[in-house]
């Protein structure tokens, strides 16, 4: 098997896997990433929320919000993990596909 | 390490923007020049990859969480001008559609995980490797060193951004408008938290994957011919 084709299957195990990044943060009590909290967690810390930020931040609503579904918030991981996976694959989907319109848009004609 | 929106003013997220955009310019300039068409697939395949692997996120226990981008194991691959292509486009996608990072802040995120980090990770990458042949050591443990300065430079780079923010603007209670921590508490944390355990990560996953490349197909290294072991023989 072609080198490159062991590579993109490696990325697919990777998406399957991709619910590990959920789960293990879960088991091990990790909060957000630092300096990538919600504005109730910055509201809790600080007492307050800055303005600019409670103004910026309203300014975008992503379609898949933190690689799940719109309405997820609360729902248990079981569920977070399967939209993740999908994210993953979508994610993967529109990523290549750019990046090989832009690629051949680019690259030295031959 | 995705700044969200609102994190940073307008002064360092404008300024961001016009940072990294000529980095853009020059990207495309550069890869006009060198990528060929049957290379493209591959610069999709480690675009792909890093999005995914930018979802892998590995807590600090009851901390934080953070985790690996991959790009300056693209930058070996493919070269640090590809490299922030391929990084790029992971993170305005990321930014767009998931959210993850914010839309104002797409070139400052640009500039620290694209720019800054491929670019320093190939640098220690050289620095290490140096012109040894495709099949050395030096390789891997240049890509795997590269990929712990790289995240590390990047980090850094976003604690400063984060730490900016208060001494450029605040309210007329002195209160934070934007990130409210200063530079002598985002910087070490930010610094600490790669330093100590995110950047180790981004270290293996860049040196095994280099190191498998070496055995199963050397030309997918940037610069390394596949017969470059042959000049050491003669």
């Amino acid at each position: 098997m072609k080198t490159s084709k062991k590579l993109w299957i490696g990325l697919f195990v990777m998406v399957l896997l991709s619910p590990l990044g959920l789960i293990l943060p879960a088991k091990f009590c990790a909060g957000s990433a630092w300096g990538e909290w919600s504005s109730e967690e910055i509201h809790k810390m600080i007492g307050y929320l800055p303005s600019g930020m409670s103004r910026l931040g309203e300014k975008w609503k992503s379609p898949m919000p933190d690689y799940s579904f719109k309405g997820q918030e609360k729902a248990p991981i079981r569920t977070l993990s399967f939209s993740y996976i999908v994210s993953a694959l979508v994610g993967v989907g529109i990523v290549t596909g750019i990046t090989i319109l832009i690629g051949k848009a680019i690259a030295r004609r031959e | 390490m995705h700044i969200p929106d609102g994190y940073l003013g307008p002064q360092t997220y404008t300024a961001s923007f016009a940072a990294v955009a000529p980095f853009w310019y020059v990207a495309s300039k550069k890869l006009n020049k060198t990528l060929r068409a049957k290379n493209v697939p591959m610069l999709a395949l480690s675009a792909a990859f890093s999005f995914v692997i930018m979802m892998f996120n590995l807590p600090i226990p009851g901390g934080t969480t953070g985790h690996a981008v991959g790009a300056v194991l693209v930058a070996v691959l493919l070269g640090p001008w590809a490299a922030c292509i391929a990084v790029s486009i992971a993170l305005i996608v990321q930014a767009v559609v998931f959210g993850d990072g914010g839309i104002t802040c797409i070139g400052a995120n640009c500039l620290n995980m694209a720019v800054i980090m491929p670019f320093v990770g190939y640098g220690v990458y050289k620095l290490v490797a140096g012109r040894s042949s495709g099949k050395s050591p030096r390789r891997w443990i240049g890509a795997a060193l590269g990929g712990y300065f790289g995240l590390n430079a990047a980090a850094v780079a976003a604690g400063f951004m984060f730490g900016l923010q208060p001494m450029i603007a605040h309210d007329a209670a002195g209160g934070a408008l934007y990130a409210p921590y200063p530079l002598s508490v985002a910087v070490p944390v930010m610094a600490f938290e790669h330093l100590l355990l995110f950047g180790f990560v981004e270290a293996i996953v860049t040196g095994l994957v280099v190191a498998y490349l070496q055995k199963a197909d050397i030309s997918l290294l940037f610069g390394v011919k596949p017969d470059a072991d042959v000049e050491s023989a003669g």
